[in-house]
């Protein structure tokens, strides 16, 4: 049997991501249903489209029930089916609620929501990635990947060719010939890989406020370009006026004080690329915030020339955040803006000004799809 | 795919037994489908063919969502055709398998002798077919948006038709005979054979009476529809200003619509019944001692009572043990109702033995409004522990109303009559003579949801192209709701 189920499916899914037919949008019921995993009470995302018709209000009618109880007791409804038309509505009871989402379709919505672009991957794939799968049977193995299935086909086989089996009594004794064992092939797949360098400020200047923005719009954006890329990488990097790589921990967690020199951290992306993620191989996505404020001149210029001459021809973009801060003076960005102009094709900048402007950055910056 | 061996035994078997006991069912094909397969077919109301739209998606998703989350799980399917094709979950097992098929010549007998089926098309999966087909050509041609549109409105008003139509004779309108001038003359006098009695025969104050009701009954032909019209589907297809193709495709969603209607009609009658014969035939005959546990526990699966919700399996199984019993012991007419000795009503045993024959004539006339209106008992209602609920809008929650009988028939009619949807029907098409269209809603207690009126009137309004009106009551109060080019207006009358 063939059905068209799987067409009539998407054409659903897509109304309800909203991807067509916005007039049914405002139908739209985000319905769930519970189950249990384990001790928990899961919710699972069951969205509906209500066809609208004449019918009662919910409230008018009630009805007729079954079962025990008095005058005035209420009538218990938690576990019910979304009501059709002429049952009462749902009661909401009370539930350990754990919307269950994938991370995958996180950056689905995310991707629509935004209108970003699918990236297209540069390079040849080079890297590659070795899978093993059990595809076949061999004759030798392991007793642990033993099939007994097959084992016990091939028992059975020799049996009826010897005349030993007997219907009446089906004992099938496996001999050492008669084993059988899962085998497996290595898939090798060439595959395009990414790495992320995040650089973030950590100079006196950069408060919670501002790590929370970068922490949030970090975790978009790699939750985005996670769905993108398999096998993506990401480094971080921390500077105040000195530079060093730090786990993914520590990146979020850090305050530090003291001056601000970019180029340091800057210095150390160009060497972790240099050694680790050879430019043939690799798409790279340099992420640098920071509130702006760098302590000279002339350390500004030297980030340029950083940048024109190493980070640019090595990136697939590189983008700038610059979060809004209260002691920061923003002069990177006039600077960045200075040195390429608003055009130049790599680099990307993204002003935050507060939580709210964090849509809108992550826009700015994947938005182009590169 | 089909039957293996044990189970093709097995229903032989069934078959029998349901034949021993005097089912005449359409013979039924059973197929075996995974759990993948039953979901989408559950999805699109069991026919494997239909023309493509989002809504058997959405039932889809909620269907195979359940069923990997262990909530809900279909065993079995079966559709009204002849012969009866019904579909056997691959997972089920065999005892399942067993019930299932037994449950199955329930509803084939059903749908083959009860008199709500008798009008439909019993070649539905062919129809089902053809429509498909030409909902397909029709997005090829004018887009598939665009067709999908116009059956989302067309959706909005499936339920707008006349139950009672597929059996009512077809009447042909009258034909207007051209009146000549002395009849005209003549009009609203009786013959008078001698002149001299003519002011009596003819008094003035007669004849005056007479002319005005001619004169009413001319302008009642004047309306348009003349006669309320429940069918609003069909209403449209003569009047709205469609296109070839939008024709179409409401008279497939009203052919659509009318052939699901008894099945709506006959729920808990239809599920009753076939409860009734898996129990019968498995417990009388095809169970083996080993397999009783598992039979009782679907049994009782299925049985399972809810709060604040009235299982039709439930209801129906009973209610026609019920009835099997009383016409058994002769517990029924004026002499058992006139009884007032509870006791002596209890014992009451006439042993009459017609209540196998009670049942099957039940099952063949009624629908679950005339089942429920003739055959629901105070005992009954007692033993089954019915209660009705409303809603407290102080406490905000549904509670418990009452136990009584008479209360709790009235509800259960209630919901019942016109498959629980209000009484919507076109009184005029040609309203304040601006071609636009009124409706009225027959207000029987409660109102209608206003948000999803108003929504169904810009669907209306779509098809009609021109202003809808609907009269309706909100909260004691007369009102209008008016849709015009998508706005709504409201209006107290």
């Amino acid at each position: 049997m063939v059905y068209s189920i799987k067409r009539d499916h998407a054409r659903f899914r897509s109304i309800v991501k909203g991807k067509i037919k916005q007039d049914l949008k405002k139908y739209i019921t985000h319905g769930e249903m519970f189950a249990k995993k384990g001790k928990e009470t899961v919710s699972i995302p069951l969205p509906q489209i209500e066809i609208p018709r004449f019918r009662f209000g919910q409230k008018g009618q009630g009805g007729v029930g079954m079962g025990d109880g008095n005058p005035g007791d209420a009538v218990g409804k938690g576990e019910q089916q979304p009501g059709r038309e002429g049952e009462a509505g749902n009661q909401e009871g009370q539930h350990e609620l754990e919307v269950e989402i994938q991370l995958k379709e996180l950056a689905e919505i995310l991707g629509e929501e935004l209108e970003l672009p699918k990236i297209e991957p540069r390079g040849s794939k080079n890297l590659t990635s070795k899978v093993d799968r059990y595809t076949g049977i061999s004759n030798y193995g392991p007793d642990s990947l033993r099939s007994f299935k097959r084992t016990f086909k091939e028992a059975l086989k020799r049996q009826l060719a010897s005349g030993t089996y007997d219907p009446e009594n089906p004992i099938i004794v496996p001999i050492r010939k008669d084993m059988r064992y899962r085998s497996w092939k290595s898939d090798v797949r060439q595959e395009n890989s990414a790495v992320i360098i995040y650089m973030m400020d950590v100079s006196g200047s950069m408060g919670d406020e501002q790590k929370e923005i970068v922490r949030t719009e970090a975790f978009w954006i790699d939750t985005w370009l996670r769905s993108q890329y398999k096998g993506i990488e990401t480094r971080y990097i921390i500077h105040d006026a000195t530079a060093r790589e730090v786990d993914e921990n520590v990146f979020f967690k850090t305050r530090e004080s003291g001056g601000t020199l970019i180029s340091s951290a800057y210095r150390l992306c160009q060497k972790i690329i240099e050694t680790d993620y050879p430019l043939s191989d690799w798409n790279i996505y340099p992420f640098h915030f920071s509130d702006g404020d760098n302590w000279s001149g002339e350390d500004t210029r030297h980030c340029m020339e950083l940048l024109q001459n190493f980070l640019l021809p090595h990136s697939n973009i590189f983008c700038y955040g610059q979060v809004e801060s209260r002691y920061g003076s923003g002069q990177f960005y006039k600077d960045l803006i200075e040195s390429f102009t608003n055009e130049h094709e790599k680099v990307i900048l993204s002003k935050i000004e507060n939580k709210d402007g964090i849509l809108q950055s992550i826009k700015d910056f994947l938005g182009k799809g590169k | 795919m089909a039957l293996p061996p044990e189970l093709s035994a097995i229903r032989d078997e069934i078959r029998q037994y349901a034949v021993d006991y005097g089912l005449d069912f359409f013979e039924v094909i059973y197929e075996m489908v995974d759990s993948e397969q039953i979901n989408a077919l559950a999805a699109l109301g069991g026919f494997p063919v239909r023309y493509p739209h989002w809504r058997f998606g959405m039932d889809y998703d909620q269907l195979s969502k359940g069923y990997t989350w262990g909530l809900q799980k279909i065993y079995e399917m079966v559709i009204n055709t002849d012969p009866c094709y019904a579909y056997l979950m691959k997972s089920n097992g065999f005892v399942d398998q067993k019930t299932v098929m037994a449950h199955v010549y329930g509803h084939s007998d059903f749908f083959k002798n009860n008199y709500w089926f008798s009008k439909t098309d019993r070649k539905m999966l062919d129809s089902m077919a053809n429509y498909a087909v030409k909902v397909r050509r029709m997005m090829d041609r004018f887009g598939q948006e665009r067709v999908e549109s116009f059956i989302d409105c067309c959706l909005s008003l499936e339920n707008l038709i006349d139950p009672q139509l597929p059996f009512r004779e077809s009447k042909k309108e009258p034909e207007q005979e051209e009146k000549s001038l002395e009849d005209l003359e003549r009009e609203g006098k009786l013959h008078v054979e001698r002149d001299y009695m003519r002011e009596y025969i003819n008094p003035k104050e007669f004849v005056e009476s007479q002319r005005k009701k001619i004169a009413d009954e001319k302008e009642k032909e004047k309306k348009f529809p003349a006669t309320p019209q429940v069918d609003v589907l069909q209403f449209l297809m003569e009047y709205a200003p469609i296109e070839g193709w939008q024709y179409e495709v409401l008279s497939i969603i009203r052919n659509e619509s009318y052939y699901f209607v008894p099945q709506r009609q006959t729920k808990i009658m239809n599920e009753g019944w076939a409860s009734y014969w898996h129990s019968t035939i498995m417990t009388q005959k095809a169970l083996k001692d080993s397999e009783i546990i598992d039979f009782a526990n679907q049994h009782a699966g299925t049985m399972a009572m809810a709060p604040g919700q009235v299982n039709p399996y439930k209801v129906g199984i009973e209610l026609f043990r019920d009835i099997e019993d009383r016409w058994n012991k002769g517990k029924f007419g004026k002499e058992y109702d006139d009884c007032d000795n509870i006791i002596q009503k209890e014992k009451w045993d006439k042993k009459l033995g017609k209540g196998r024959e009670k049942i099957f004539e039940v099952r063949s006339v009624c629908n679950d409004v005339t089942f429920i209106d003739q055959y629901l008992t105070p005992e009954f209602v007692d033993r089954f522990k019915l209660y009705t609920y409303e809603y407290n809008r102080r406490t905000h929650q549904y509670e418990i109303v009452d136990r009584d009988f008479k209360r709790v028939k009235e509800k259960m009619l209630i919901g019942l009559t016109n498959m629980g949807q209000p009484f919507v029907e076109i009184i005029n098409g040609n309203f304040e003579n601006k071609s636009e269209l009124l409706l009225t809603h027959k207000h029987q207690g409660v109102d209608l949801d206003q948000r999803w009126a108003n929504e169904t009137l810009r669907c209306l309004e779509q098809i009609w192209q021109r202003p809808v009106n609907i009269e309706t009551e909100v909260e004691g109060q007369k009102k209008l709701f008016t849709c015009q080019k998508g706005q709504f207006n409201e209006k107290s009358t």
